[in-house]
């Protein structure tokens, strides 16, 4: 069930997404329209699902014994879940940063640079230049333009979580998937993320799963509600939160369960 | 119901003799490495780590053969084993639910209790009976199968222990599965799996059975690992059962170098893993 939404750009077109860990089915039917360059909010109660959606857009659960992926996930006109997709090169492409920051232990900017010279830049100067825009972006290159040879594992939680966008966005992906990015984190951290995110989706499109309710309000275009596997609602965010079509939607947002 | 009394003293009991019970374990270690310290310690001089064995009957001589055997032996078997050992933990905590790995896993286990002296035998039809000649490789070639399920369990359970975030951040920016493991897991496993090896050649290094018919033993200077050599273990036995005192003496005092060695090899293991459990994020 979709709201009215606005036509821009569908970037990714999820066509009734199942997903079974072995036979428990944690997502169940799931379609949603994610639209270019917006913020899309996923919200749900714990275990609805929603982060084992998000894991399905950037064919994470290939990794998973016993997991398996039935529908369609289309990016730019391919399913990405075709025989003849290549994961690894999908990922390039869709980047995604975790609820845990989980920097490489190494320096900051092999950190960065990891991903760039596995694609294949080799080039010192290109490398450095991309490392600075990459932490530029992340709004972290002030902190540590000085120690950039510094272990990523000094730095505090939130500067973690910022260098692990940094190190997504060194490898110039389209799509950007964020889980929790800041449920680990204090609340100044969580607003420099949330001011951030604000400023990566002029450039990028991100979906991103978030436990508060609040903070889809604040910072998201369109929001989807989950609850036990099911996509119950999907929308503008405006629409979802003043006048949500679905009862569940409205419990959920109001505060009787969850 | 029992009284609190005999409560205290039932659980009085039960402390002391558990605490009885341990001190009996530790005992029995500290009286071996006592009594070898004691009865070993007389027989190390200089002389006695630097020179060639005397002929039978004629005072002094020393081991250095054998500890020099000792130490290419080893040397050569990690040299096999390590990179066989560690890619096959890799591989099994990759693959762990796969039926293949769950077979490996199985035999590797199996291996692990196989007499040695059997795997003597073993190194002894394929290495030393075709060619009609003792060798330390063939020694190295039984050394390196005694070491394999061990390397490969503790390769396995340090690479498990690494956190799944990590691999997983790596493979989110578009990285090969292997890769991954290989370039970013396998460094910050790595000081557990060095802490194996060290456990592993601690293991191995006082193994006498193989080499009785493969590296053979030999009273000579021997660099060369296709010729027999002498193995500081095997000096211990042929000593201890010769009929020369002076002999005897010396077999002590080389048990003694070998205790000393695998105590300092543990020691290692362990100062190891406490910096890398300091080091961990």
């Amino acid at each position: 069930m979709q709201a009215a939404g606005e036509e821009t750009t569908a970037k990714v077109q999820v066509d009734d997404l199942s997903v079974y860990y072995g036979k428990v089915a944690a997502v169940k039917h799931a379609s949603l329209k994610v639209h270019e360059n917006c913020v899309t909010a996923l919200i749900g109660p714990s275990g609805c699902g929603k982060t084992t959606f998000i894991r399905a857009l950037n064919r994470m659960h290939d990794l998973t014994p016993g997991a398996r992926v039935e529908g369609r996930v289309v990016l730019d006109g391919i399913d990405i879940y075709a025989p003849n997709v290549n994961p690894v090169l999908l990922r390039h492409k869709i980047g995604m940063v975790f609820q845990r920051p989980n920097p490489f232990p190494k320096s900051i900017f092999d950190n960065v640079a990891y991903g760039p010279r596995i694609h294949g830049t080799r080039n010192g100067a290109s490398l450095e230049a991309l490392v600075e825009r990459s932490l530029r972006r992340a709004a972290l290159w002030n902190e540590v333009k000085d120690r950039l040879d510094r272990s990523a594992l000094d730095l505090s939680g939130g500067q973690q979580q910022r260098l692990c966008i940094a190190r997504v966005l060194a490898v110039e992906p389209e799509i950007i998937l964020m889980d929790e990015p800041a449920s680990a984190l204090d609340p100044i951290a969580t607003s420099k993320i949330e001011d951030l995110i604000n400023d990566l989706k002029r450039e990028y499109t991100v979906i991103i799963v978030t436990h508060s309710m609040q903070q889809a309000a604040r910072m998201s275009d369109y929001t989807a509600f989950f609850l036990l596997g099911d996509l119950v609602e999907s929308g503008p965010t405006r629409d979802m939160f003043t006048r949500p079509s679905d009862k569940r939607t409205e419990d959920y947002i109001t505060g009787r369960f969850g | 119901m029992k009284s609190y009394r005999s409560r205290r003293i039932a659980d009085a009991v039960g402390v002391t003799w558990s605490f009885l019970c341990a001190f009996l374990a530790a005992a029995v270690l500290l009286i071996i490495l006592g009594y070898i310290v004691v009865k070993g310690a007389a027989a190390i001089n200089w002389q006695f780590l630097t020179q060639l064995p005397h002929p039978v009957g004629i005072e002094g001589g020393g081991v250095a053969n054998g500890i020099v055997g000792s130490i290419i032996t080893v040397g050569i078997a990690v040299l096999i084993a390590s990179p066989i050992g560690i890619m096959t933990g890799l591989y099994l905590a990759l693959f762990s639910r796969g039926g293949f790995a769950s077979t490996v896993r199985f035999l590797s286990d199996v291996l692990s209790g196989i007499p040695s002296i059997t795997i003597g035998l073993f190194a002894y039809a394929l290495l030393v009976a075709p060619f009609k000649h003792f060798s330390a490789l063939s020694a190295s070639f039984a050394f390196a199968v005694l070491m394999l399920p061990l390397l490969v369990r503790t390769s396995e359970e340090a690479i498990r222990s690494v956190p799944r975030a990590i691999l997983e951040g790596a493979l989110a920016l578009g990285m090969t599965t292997f890769r991954s493991t290989l370039r970013i897991v396998l460094p910050v496993a790595w000081p557990s799996i060095v802490t194996g090896l060290l456990l592993a050649i601690a293991r191995v290094a006082g193994e006498t059975a193989p080499l009785l018919f493969t590296a053979f033993g030999s009273p000579f200077w021997e660099l060369n690992p296709t010729n027999p050599m002498a193995v500081l273990s095997l000096q211990v036995f042929t000593y201890a059962i010769s009929p020369y005192r002076s002999q005897n003496v010396q077999s002590w005092g080389a048990a003694l170098l070998l205790v000393v060695a695998v105590l300092a090899l543990n020691l290692l293991a362990r100062v190891l893993l406490r910096t890398r459990i300091r080091a961990a994020p």
